[in-house]
């Protein structure tokens, strides 16, 4: 099974969703009962401790398993290591894409780096699919080489939208199908 | 007849401004410019609302839209959430403390500062639409091709008044918990400093005898989120220098280099500042507010205090050390940095916010049966809704998730607008319902139906602009970016629908507070008080 990030949002928001409507329900029947009369007993400390051990896992564990399951994160860790099998240079000024060719053409399973810099102001570099949907976004600052690596895994046809806000020019920083993955 | 009779007089004419004290008047000026900012806030975020179902250009400019955008978070931060927890807090210290507040002149200032300049910010984003985002990530704040010179230079002037009310804030308070009124035998001012900051509690686990609490919980947590303010202060002060140097440059003809500051340290060091709010003081003070409802409701200890003493100072160095999870898209920001302080310190939200969640909620539950009042209904209400931001927060935190969340609606629906609207904003309305009769000398209020219709529009509209909000950018919505092709349509509607139900809810809640004490109960708030007292309440 390919890890994109569709599919990892897909996890996310079944995730959230679960957890979001049994935290409802915990506080709902929380509030129902607290109007009840109570048994008396002391509440021990033991189970404070382990709701403690609990967050702890529940905290830590989060960042292991996404490490583990999410390819793109040890990758962006280790970029300076990683071997692109093309890279594309971008510059960006007065609110406007400059790319190295009209379009971008990389092949299915190759990793590709984008080297991102701006003349001017803080700006952000994405990739969106046809329906808005994100692939990655990475930010771009002034006096930096900003860079990413990604491995495309599935053929298709991207767009670039900067994801910093630059000002209200910004809105317009849009360049559609300026990437393609082929076969 | 009778409905307007109570819209001047207020319920039964109950409410007497003649009798408040000076404390009582100060606090209550806070709290009605604090709920006036809300109003401008909600009406703002409305506005915004809409424009993201449709954006009508020709009745908001786009440059407007992003003028709005800009002043919304820091009006809702500094005129309505400042406002109102700066007024309560100079009056819990003392009322805690059983000791008059250090002076009441300067909290008085205090309250002055915080709504003058933010009428002054929001001023000169309305006129003149400067738009760099309460970020003001480098040099954006100094782009003099996109905003206005003089309409920048009054709208970080605005900031830097409310910074100075702040700066009175902060010194009120340590004044308060430090000093020896009139009259009275000699406090050990460095015992007590030493008490409300935490050192004496960590001293008591290293220690056999150990000693007792000279300040009760409430005060030390206001005293540890004041430290974050204080530092706060400071930095967003010396920020608002630093773009001042700029413009007044561009006023007197220079034009600066901007490349002259290092755009990524400048955006550490501004993050840092800036988290020393939202997941600083925030966090703490929201913290000894529950842990102060808690007690008042129950009239019992708080459950665990010891470790809740101990967690307030922990949230305290993750607050210093936690601001790296802005900075997780910016590539050039060093990877350990990424990972120790973006990930592993801001999980420690996670076990400090729970705490406060979990001993909150034992302390309320060993006093069963508890009667279902507005405070406490409110105080649950925040209690989800921290529950339901911050771990939103940590996901986003995540190196791997962050690569496709940073920037879009997820991060300000499910994560800031829950925690704000749900998480703080419930727990504030919990601390105004239970402070209502204290501070009005038993004022009653008009209508216990609109406090509950209150309460269920506030805690749906919320969650469920929250929620849809995420789910827009669940599918690759960005913030502050205006889709003019209905791309996220149905998201946005729903989630226009919902924000609508905060809206309605505040409008019930403002109009029940007017009806209970009167228009001319209102103005008599903003008069000077008659009695010459420095006590809290009248004897």
């Amino acid at each position: 099974m390919i890890v994109d990030t569709s599919l990892v949002l897909w996890g996310q928001t079944l995730a959230y969703t679960l957890y979001a409507l049994a935290i409802m329900s915990v506080i709902g029947w929380f509030g129902y009962r607290v109007t009840k009369k109570g048994t008396g007993k002391e509440f021990k400390p033991a189970l404070f401790y382990v709701f403690v051990g609990f967050l702890v896992v529940a905290g830590v564990s989060l960042h292991l398993v996404t490490h583990a399951t999410i390819p793109w994160k040890p990758m962006d860790l280790d970029r300076s290591g990683v071997t692109a099998d093309k890279t594309f240079t971008i510059n960006i000024a007065n609110h406007t894409f400059a790319l190295p060719a009209e379009k971008m053409v990389i092949k299915k399973g190759e990793i590709a780096r984008f080297n991102v810099t701006s003349d001017d102001l803080t700006y952000g570099f994405g990739l969106f699919r046809a329906d808005n949907s994100m692939l990655f976004q990475m930010q771009v600052l002034p006096g930096y080489v900003n860079d990413i690596v990604w491995k495309f895994e599935s053929p298709g046809v991207y767009s670039i939208r900067s994801t910093e806000y630059s000002g209200p020019k910004g809105a317009n920083m849009f360049v559609k199908d300026a990437v393609e993955v082929t076969e | 007849m009778n409905l307007i009779h109570t819209l001047v007089n207020g319920e039964q004419g109950l409410f007497k401004p003649a009798t408040l004290t000076p404390m009582q008047k100060m606090t209550l000026r806070f709290v009605v410019l604090g709920l006036l900012w809300y109003g401008v806030v909600l009406i703002e975020g409305m506005i915004m609302r809409l424009y993201l179902v449709k954006p009508v250009v020709s009745l908001v400019p786009t440059d407007q839209y992003y003028g709005i955008l800009t002043a919304h978070p820091l009006i809702g931060i500094f005129g309505s959430t400042y406002s109102l927890v700066l007024g309560a807090f100079l009056f819990l210290v003392p009322f805690l403390m059983k000791k008059p507040l250090w002076s009441i002149k300067l909290a008085n200032w205090t309250c002055g500062l915080v709504a003058g300049g933010t009428l002054v910010f929001w001023l000169a984003g309305f006129i003149t639409h400067y738009a760099p985002m309460y970020t003001l990530y480098w040099p954006l704040p100094a782009d003099f091709t996109q905003f206005s010179v003089w309409g920048g230079t009054f709208f970080i002037v605005g900031i830097a008044i409310v910074m100075a009310g702040a700066a009175f804030f902060v010194l009120n308070i340590f004044a308060t918990i430090m000093y020896t009124p009139e009259g009275t035998p000699k406090q050990p001012a460095g015992a007590l400093i030493s008490s409300a900051l935490g050192l004496s509690g960590i001293r008591n686990l290293f220690r056999k005898d150990k000693k007792e609490h000279l300040v009760s919980l409430p005060v030390a947590a206001i005293a540890r989120g004041t430290v974050d303010m204080a530092l706060n202060t400071g930095v967003i002060l010396f920020t608002g220098v630093l773009i001042l140097v700029y413009m007044v440059a561009a006023i007197l003809g220079y034009d600066l280099k901007h490349s002259a500051i290092d755009a990524l340290l400048y955006k550490n060091w501004f993050w840092w500042g800036l988290d020393l709010i939202a997941d600083g003081l925030v966090l703490i003070f929201v913290a000894g507010t529950w842990y102060l409802l808690a007690t008042l409701i129950t009239g019992k200890k708080l459950f665990m205090e010891n470790i809740a003493r101990a967690a307030l100072f922990v949230e305290l160095v993750v607050s210093w050390t936690v601001w790296s999870h802005h900075l997780m898209s910016d590539q050039a920001q060093p990877g350990i940095l990424k990972v120790v302080s973006g990930e592993m310190v801001t999980a420690f939200e996670l076990i400090t916010q729970g705490l406060a969640f979990f001993i909150t909620l034992v302390t309320l539950w060993s006093a069963r049966p508890l009667k279902m009042t507005n405070p406490l209904k409110f105080l649950l209400g925040g209690l989800l809704g921290f529950a339901l931001a911050v771990p939103a927060g940590i996901i986003q935190a995540d190196l791997g998730l962050n690569r496709i969340l940073h920037n879009t609606q997820w991060i300000v629906g499910p994560h800031v607008h829950v925690a704000v609207l749900v998480g703080l904003t419930m727990t504030l309305y919990a601390a105004v319902y239970y402070l209502f009769p204290v501070l009005t000398n038993g004022a009653k209020l008009w209508s216990e139906k609109l406090a509950n219709f209150h309460f269920w529009c506030h805690l749906l509209g919320g969650i469920g602009m929250g929620a849809f909000m995420g789910m827009a950018g669940l599918q690759g919505m960005l913030r502050r970016t205006v889709y003019f092709n209905g791309e996220f349509f149905p998201f946005m509607l729903l989630a226009a629908l919902t924000g609508a139900l905060l809206l309605l809810g505040f409008a019930a809640f403002f109009f029940n507070i007017v009806m209970s004490v009167g228009i001319n109960g209102v103005i008599g708030i903003f008069l000077p008080s008659k009695l010459k007292t420095k006590d809290l309440l009248p004897k």
